[in-house]
């Protein structure tokens, strides 16, 4: 045990890591394991290059598709890169991976289940030494600003795809299908997500000092508070939402069902 | 319905000491610190603790109930099966003075590096003029009852000695914010919250909201909001051209603080 720690010279010796007696583990363990299926489900989709589109659902991970190389119907205008070999989906997956890797939630999240640092509270963490985001890379989490206003473009950009899901798979207006309402679901839960951001609450209002002189924004950041104060949920529940869409149009488009349509 | 509850309680100094066994006496209704006054009528008359209040006002009694830091007039023995060994140590992060007790200085001096409240110099006291709407953010931190439970979890300097140098913990943290957000002060303290008190050594793992007696939601509510203000400051290169051009007038009157401990 680090003697820099909780057994420092002059602190009372107990001489354990910790004395809790809940499992104070299984909320780190299940966070880790939780996160980790995200990262290698998201890894093999983005990677994967195929699969990401039927008419008219786009997966979120290849939205907006930007390259020529789009499969027919799913780019973004024509699409402009004709430079890039690779996945589209890796130029604009790492949006939505900076918005959530500085996001102060998943911060909590993998600092306490990935870094146990500290893996529980009042647990000792393993490391001998600790300097905090004060440094790189980890001192760019301060920028988490910057990955939020890319993060609400993006979803400018999913809202649209939710829109033009409601046509059929010819492209005609005025249908719907169970890969509509997952699309708009996503899309609704990724807005509350970017929404109840705590930079999204700094912005609206956080910063100002005299709410008196600022009435609307008093009212927004108000707003914005309420729904801040679940944050965490909403993290989550987008999460659960990305990966439920894209892998409904993972099973169509590899033809493995096909969609429920309404009408 | 009373019953006998084992105890474990940390006894000793800075030389030394171990955990001793007692079977004491609970009656319905009881809190920890009832025990331990208990245990001092009985068998361990020089038992060291501190309190005062004995409702959870005073911020005196705080130790670590099963290793997890809480006040002993606030943790109802109810909470505890019958048949449970409780366990109490004194604060891990502060030097122990005997048994239960802790020297907090610390605190205390980290306390004294911050800027004092500044209103305009020519505001006579008696003539500060707020918006309830301006002055409640802050008023959530004022319930702060200076337990240090806060910093006593906060695993910067629990774990790390030697950041108790640059690092105040989440309670001076809060104190800062809590001046920053004030409608009447003049100093800006977010360099000084960066520089000297470690704004960046904590990682936002909140569990100094998880144990804070007086349910102040101080990672949310304070830390969080003030990185997010020193990064409008230090690290928004378009949020500081868009003040330049007047957008953020309220900064303007706000200058760095006179002196270190002021
Ligand atoms: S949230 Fe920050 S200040 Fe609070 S306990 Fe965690 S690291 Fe310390
Ligand atoms: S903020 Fe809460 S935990 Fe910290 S000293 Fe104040 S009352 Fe205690
Ligand atoms: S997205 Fe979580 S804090 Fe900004
Ligand atoms: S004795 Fe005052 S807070 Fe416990």
């Amino acid at each position: 045990m680090a003697t820099t720690g909780i057994e420092s010279p002059g602190r009372a010796q107990i001489g354990v890591k910790t004395l809790r007696t809940d499992r104070w583990w299984i909320a780190p363990l299940l966070t880790f394991l939780a996160l980790t299926a995200f990262v290698v489900y998201s890894g093999w989709r983005v990677f994967s290059n195929q699969y990401y589109f039927a008419e008219p659902y786009i997966s979120v991970y290849y939205s907006p598709c930007i390259t020529t190389t789009c499969v027919p119907g799913s780019g973004f205008g024509d699409g402009f890169v004709s430079w890039w070999a690779l996945s589209p989906a890796l130029l604009t997956a790492w949006i939505p991976l900076a918005f959530r890797f500085t996001c102060y939630y998943y911060r909590k999240a993998y600092f306490r289940s990935f870094w146990l640092s500290p893996p529980a509270c009042a647990v000792a963490e393993p490391h001998g030494k600790y300097t905090g985001e004060r440094r790189l890379p980890l001192i760019l989490n301060n920028g988490h600003r910057y990955a939020f206003y890319l993060g609400l473009l993006l979803n400018v950009v999913l809202t649209w795809d939710a829109i033009i899901a409601f046509r059929n798979s010819e492209g005609q207006w005025g249908h719907m299908g169970l890969g509509t309402v997952i699309l708009v679901a996503n899309a609704v839960c990724l807005w509350m997500y970017s929404l109840s951001c705590h930079s999204c609450r700094n912005a609206v209002g956080g910063r100002i000092t005299h709410f008196s002189k600022h009435p609307l924004r008093y009212r927004m950041w108000t707003l914005i508070s309420k729904l801040n104060t679940r944050h965490m949920q909403w993290a989550w529940i987008s999460l659960c939402t990305v990966v439920l869409a894209d892998f409904y149009v993972y099973l169509l488009a590899s033809g493995r069902i096909s969609d429920l349509t309404f009408f | 319905m009373g019953y006998k509850a084992r105890f474990k309680v940390w006894r000793g100094d800075k030389s030394g000491g171990g955990l001793e066994d007692f079977s004491v006496d609970v009656n319905e209704g009881e809190v920890v610190l009832d025990i331990v006054h208990r245990l001092q009528a009985t068998d361990a008359p020089d038992l060291a603790v501190r309190w005062n209040c004995k409702a959870g006002k005073c911020g005196s009694c705080s130790a670590e109930i099963n290793g997890r830091p809480r006040l002993m007039c606030m943790t109802r023995m109810s909470t505890f099966a019958e048949d449970e060994t409780i366990t109490i140590t004194p604060m891990r992060t502060f030097p122990v003075i005997r048994d239960l007790v802790t020297d907090v200085s610390y605190n205390y001096e980290k306390a004294r590096m911050v800027p004092a409240f500044s209103p305009p110099a020519d505001l006579e006291p008696g003539d500060y003029r707020m918006a309830q709407v301006d002055v409640e953010r802050s008023q959530e931190f004022r319930k702060c009852i200076e337990c240090f439970l806060c910093n006593d979890t906060c695993h910067a300097v629990r774990d790390h000695e030697e950041n108790k140098t640059s690092f105040s913990g989440p309670r001076f943290l809060m104190r800062i914010s809590e001046l920053d957000m004030h409608p009447l002060d003049t100093v800006d303290r977010r360099e000084v919250a960066v520089q000297e008190h470690g704004l960046g050594y904590c990682n936002i793992t909140k569990c100094c909201t998880d144990v804070c007696p007086e349910h102040i939601k101080i990672t949310d509510n304070a830390i969080i909001p003030l990185k997010e203000r020193v990064a409008d400051k230090k690290y928004d290169p378009i949020f500081s051209i868009a003040s330049l051009f007047g957008k953020t007038k309220e900064r303007a009157r706000r200058t760095p603080p006179p002196g270190k401990n002021a």
